[in-house]
C-alpha cells in the first residue's frame, strides 16, 4: 500500500482527508441541532374552488308499507312473494277467520228470521186494524139504536168497550211491528259487521308497488302490529346520507349530488338533496340528508352502502392555498411563511375548503406569497428552513 | 523542529488510515447502539408530543391507552370538554394491526381521530390532510405507503391522501390516521361470518327471541352491532390552566383516570419500554467496554510494532518526552479519525435501520470524549512499553 511517488501519496492523503471532512460537514449539516427543517412551499393562487360535502349512507325506500293483521291470529295464506309487483287493492294475504264464517251464517239467519218476524207483525197489524174498524162500526150502530131506545144502555156500552179495546189492540200491533223492524235492522247490522270483520282478515295492498319482504308464512301466529309483507314503491328509492355535523356547513335541499354505490364502485350516479331531516343524529353527531336519484340505477337495492358527495356553490377567483398549509395554533388558524430563510407564523382567515385539499384564504395573505405546505418536523417560530421540491421520494 | 508523529504516520499512512477506518467502524457500531437506545426512548416521547395533547383521559384504573387497553364511551368527551381549564377534547381510538396494500404488508398503529380536535396529525411531509369524513387516511412514511395508494383495512379500501414523518407508536410501528368513525368500526365491528353466527346464536336464545314480543330479537341484534367505544380522550388545556388540577378534577368527579404529560412519559419510558430499553442499554455498556479494550489493544500493538524505530530514535538521542509525545499524538490522531469515520458511518446507516435510530449531539460529544480518554490511557501503556525499549535493539535484534 506504500505509494512511491510523493505527489501521488500526498494526493491520496489529501483526497482521504477531504472525503472525511466532507463527511463531517454532511453530518453537521443534515443532523444535529444545526440542521435546517426541510419544507416545501406553495404560492397562494387565485382559482375557482368547488367545495363539497361528503357523507355515506344507505339506499332506502322513501315509504315502506307494512302489511299485517290488526289483531292476533294465524296466517291462513300468503299469495305473493318477495319481488312480486302488486296493485293497489290486490289481495296479498289472508288471516285464518277461525269461526267468523259460521258467525256469518248465524247472523244472516238471525237477520232473515227478524225479517220474517216483521212480516208476521205486519199481518197482525192488518188484522187488528180490521177488528178495530168492525168494532167501531158496531159501536156506532148500537149508539144509534140506543138513541131510539131499541137496545139497553148496557149493550151499547159493551159495544163501545169492544171498539176501544180493538183500537188499543191495533196500537199494540203497530208497536210490535216497529219492534220487529228494529230487530231486523239490528240483525242486519250484526251481519254486516261480521262481513266487515271477515273482509278485514283479507290483507290488500294499499299502493302499487313491489313486495320487498315476506316475513311470515301460512300457519304462523302473529300478534297485532307484526308484519306479514313489506311493500315498497320502487320508484321512491333514495339515499339516506349521514354527514358529519362538523363539516355540514351549506347543507341544503336542492344541492346536486354524486352518488357512488358500493355495489358498483367507479360509477357516479347523479342525484339531488331532496330533504334535510329536521332531526339529526345527536349520538353520532351527524346530519341526515335524503338524496334522490336523477334516475334510479338498475340493480340498486335497499341497504346498499353509498358514498355521497354534495356539490356546494363554487367560489370564483378565491385566493387558495393547500389545506396542508393551514395550521391552528392556540385556536387561531394561520400559515407558516418564509422570512429570510426562517419560518414565521401569520394568522389568516380561512373560508371554503375543498375535498381535493385546497382552502380559501379570506384575509391575511396576498396572491403570489409563498406558504410552507409540508415540513419534515413541526415548525416553531424562527426555525431555519431549507426549501426543497418534495420531502419524499416520488413514487416509482 | 519536525513533527515526529506526522512523519511517522506519513511513512506508513496506508496502514494508519485503514486502522483508523476499522476503528471508526467499531465506534460507529457503538454510536449506533446508543442511537438505537435513544431512538427507542424517542419513539415513546414522540408519541406523546405528536398527539398534541396535554392530558390523557382513560378508563379508570388502567395505564391506557398505550401501555394497557382502555375503553371509554365516546360521549364522555362532551362532559370533559365542558370542564374548566379544558380548551379542547377529542376522542381517539388506537389499534395495532397488519394492513395490506399494493406492494406488500405493513404493521401499523391505526389511529382514529376527530377533525379539528386533539389527536390529529400536526404536520405533513406530502399530500393533504383528511378532508372526507370516511375512507381517507394519512400514513407515516415509514409504513411504505405512498400518496394516492389504496390500502385495505378490514371491509373498506382507504385512500392515502397524506404522509407524516415520525408519527409512530411506542413500539415504533408507523401510525395510520383514519377518521374516528372508521377506526371505531375497524376496532369493534366483527367480521361478517362472526356477525352471522352471532345473530344465529342470539336468535336461538329463547330469552331474546320470545314469540309474544315481536321486535325484541331485532332490537337485541341491532344493539350488538354498534360500536360506541373509544380508547382515550385527548385533552388540550386552555392557556394558563394547571394540568394537575384539571387531571385531579377529572379523576375525582368524572370517575376516570387522567394522566398529565409527565405521568404519561413516565408510563411509556419507565414501564412500557423499560425491559427492552434496559436490554439495549446493557448491550451498549458491554459494547462500549469491548470497544475501549479493542482501541487500547490496537494502539498498544501499533506501538509495539514500532519497537525497532523507537530504538533507533533512542539511539540517535531522542528524549523520552519526544517519543512519548509522538505516541500520544498518534493515538489521539487515530482516535480522532476513528471518531469522525464512526460518526459518519453511523449517520449513513442510521436511516436503513427498520426502527428509528436517533444520533444526538450529546451522545456524540460523550463518545468523542470517551474515545480520546481511552486513546490517551492506551497510549500511556504503550509509552511505558516504548520507554523500556533497549536502544541496542536497533542494531542487535
Amino acid at each position: 500500500m506504500k505509494l512511491k511517488l510523493p505527489q501521488g501519496r500526498s494526493l491520496a492523503v489529501g483526497a482521504l482527508a477531504l472525503a472525511i471532512l466532507l463527511g463531517l460537514a454532511w453530518v453537521i449539516a443534515s443532523q444535529g441541532p444545526l440542521a435546517r427543517v426541510q419544507v416545501t412551499v406553495a404560492e397562494a393562487t387565485s382559482r375557482t374552488l368547488r367545495p363539497s360535502l361528503y357523507g355515506i349512507g344507505t339506499v332506502e325506500a322513501r315509504r315502506t308499507y307494512g302489511i299485517g293483521p290488526t289483531a292476533a291470529g294465524r296466517v291462513l295464506r300468503v299469495l305473493v312473494d318477495q319481488g312480486d309487483r302488486v296493485k293497489a287493492g290486490q289481495l296479498l294475504a289472508e288471516m285464518d277467520p277461525v269461526d267468523l264464517d259460521e258467525r256469518l251464517v248465524s247472523t244472516r239467519a238471525a237477520a232473515e228470521r227478524a225479517a220474517h218476524s216483521a212480516l208476521a207483525a205486519q199481518s197482525a197489524l192488518v188484522e187488528a186494524e180490521s177488528r178495530s174498524r168492525v168494532a167501531q162500526s158496531n159501536a156506532e150502530r148500537y149508539a144509534e139504536l140506543r138513541r131510539t131506545k131499541f137496545v139497553s144502555q148496557e149493550a151499547a156500552d159493551a159495544r163501545r168497550h169492544e171498539a176501544n179495546a180493538a183500537i188499543a189492540a191495533r196500537h199494540g200491533a203497530e208497536s210490535a211491528l216497529a219492534a220487529a223492524r228494529d230487530e231486523t235492522h239490528r240483525a242486519q247490522a250484526d251481519h254486516a259487521g261480521a262481513v266487515r270483520s271477515r273482509a278485514h282478515l283479507r290483507l290488500a295492498s294499499p299502493v302499487d308497488g313491489v313486495v320487498a319482504a315476506r316475513l311470515a308464512e301460512p300457519g304462523s301466529t302473529l300478534v297485532a302490529g307484526q308484519m306479514i309483507l313489506q311493500v315498497i314503491d320502487p320508484a321512491s328509492l333514495w339515499v339516506r346520507a349521514r354527514i358529519d355535523q362538523g363539516r355540514s356547513g351549506g347543507l341544503a335541499t336542492g344541492l346536486s349530488a354524486d352518488v357512488v354505490l358500493r355495489s358498483r364502485p367507479g360509477e357516479i350516479v347523479a342525484g339531488k338533496v331532496e330533504r334535510v331531516d329536521l332531526v339529526g343524529d345527536a349520538v353520532t353527531e351527524e346530519r341526515i340528508a335524503q338524496v334522490g336519484f336523477a334516475s334510479i340505477p338498475a340493480g340498486a337495492r335497499i341497504g346498499d352502502l353509498a358514498e355521497v358527495t354534495l356539490r356546494l356553490a363554487a367560489v370564483e377567483s378565491a385566493l387558495a392555498v393547500p389545506t396542508a398549509a393551514i395550521k391552528r395554533a392556540g385556536g387561531q388558524a394561520g400559515v407558516w411563511m418564509l422570512q429570510g430563510g426562517r419560518a414565521a407564523f401569520r394568522p389568516v382567515t380561512v373560508g371554503a375548503e375543498t375535498l381535493e385539499g385546497f382552502a380559501q384564504v379570506v384575509s391575511g395573505l396576498k396572491a403570489g406569497e409563498g406558504v410552507i405546505v409540508h415540513s419534515s418536523r413541526p415548525l416553531a417560530e424562527g426555525d431555519r428552513v431549507a426549501v426543497s421540491a418534495s420531502l419524499v421520494r416520488a413514487a416509482p | 523542529m519536525i513533527n515526529l508523529a506526522g512523519r511517522d504516520i506519513l511513512n506508513g499512512w496506508g496502514k494508519f488510515a485503514f486502522t483508523g477506518v476499522g476503528l471508526g467502524l467499531l465506534i460507529g457500531v457503538t454510536l449506533s447502539m446508543a442511537g438505537i437506545y435513544r431512538g427507542m426512548v424517542e419513539d415513546a416521547t414522540v408519541l406523546i408530543d405528536g398527539s398534541g395533547a396535554d392530558l390523557w383521559v382513560v378508563q379508570q384504573g388502567t395505564l391506557g391507552p398505550y401501555a394497557e387497553p382502555s375503553s371509554l364511551r365516546d360521549d364522555v368527551v362532551r362532559s370533559i370538554a365542558g370542564l374548566p381549564g379544558v380548551a379542547g377534547a377529542g376522542n381517539v381510538a388506537y389499534l395495532t394491526m397488519q394492513v395490506s396494500h399494493g406492494t406488500g404488508e405493513a404493521r401499523v398503529m391505526l389511529v382514529g381521530f376527530e377533525h379539528g380536535r386533539p389527536g390529529e396529525p400536526d404536520h405533513l411531509v406530502a399530500g393533504r390532510p383528511v378532508t372526507r369524513g370516511h375512507y381517507e387516511a394519512v400514513a407515516d412514511e415509514k409504513s411504505g405507503l405512498k400518496v394516492g395508494e389504496r390500502v385495505r383495512i378490514r371491509r373498506h379500501d382507504y385512500e392515502v391522501v397524506g404522509l407524516t414523518r415520525r408519527m409512530v407508536s411506542a413500539s415504533g410501528d408507523p401510525m395510520l390516521f383514519v377518521p374516528l368513525k372508521d377506526a371505531q368500526e375497524v376496532q369493534f365491528l366483527k367480521d361478517n361470518d362472526t356477525l352471522v353466527n352471532e345473530r344465529a346464536r342470539t336468535a336461538a336464545n329463547p330469552a331474546f327471541n320470545r314469540p309474544g314480543v315481536p321486535g325484541l330479537l331485532e332490537a337485541v341484534q341491532a344493539s350488538q352491532a354498534q360500536s360506541r367505544q373509544v380508547n382515550s380522550v385527548l385533552v388540550r388545556l386552555a392557556p394558563g390552566a394547571d394540568a394537575d388540577t384539571v387531571a385531579e378534577n377529572i379523576r375525582r368527579w368524572k370517575r376516570l383516570q387522567a394522566y398529565t404529560k409527565a405521568q404519561m412519559e413516565e408510563i411509556l419510558v419507565a414501564k412500557l419500554i423499560a425491559t427492552s430499553s434496559r436490554q439495549i442499554a446493557m448491550f451498549l455498556v458491554i459494547l462500549s467496554v469491548v470497544s475501549a479494550a479493542i482501541v487500547a489493544f490496537i494502539i498498544y500493538t501499533l506501538t509495539v510494532n514500532k519497537v525497532r524505530e523507537i530504538a533507533v530514535l533512542k539511539l540517535i538521542g531522542a528524549t523520552n518526552a519526544t517519543i512519548g509525545g509522538m505516541i500520544l499524538q498518534q493515538a489521539l490522531g487515530l482516535g480522532l479519525i476513528g471518531f469522525v469515520v464512526g460518526r459518519i458511518v453511523a449517520g449513513l446507516w442510521a436511516p436503513i435501520f427498520p426502527k428509528y435510530v436517533l444520533l444526538i449531539p450529546g451522545d456524540a460529544a460523550r463518545g468523542f470524549a470517551a474515545v480520546m480518554v481511552i486513546c490517551a490511557l492506551a497510549s500511556v501503556v504503550a509509552i511505558r512499553a516504548a520507554l523500556k525499549v533497549d536502544p541496542a535493539e536497533a542494531i542487535g535484534g
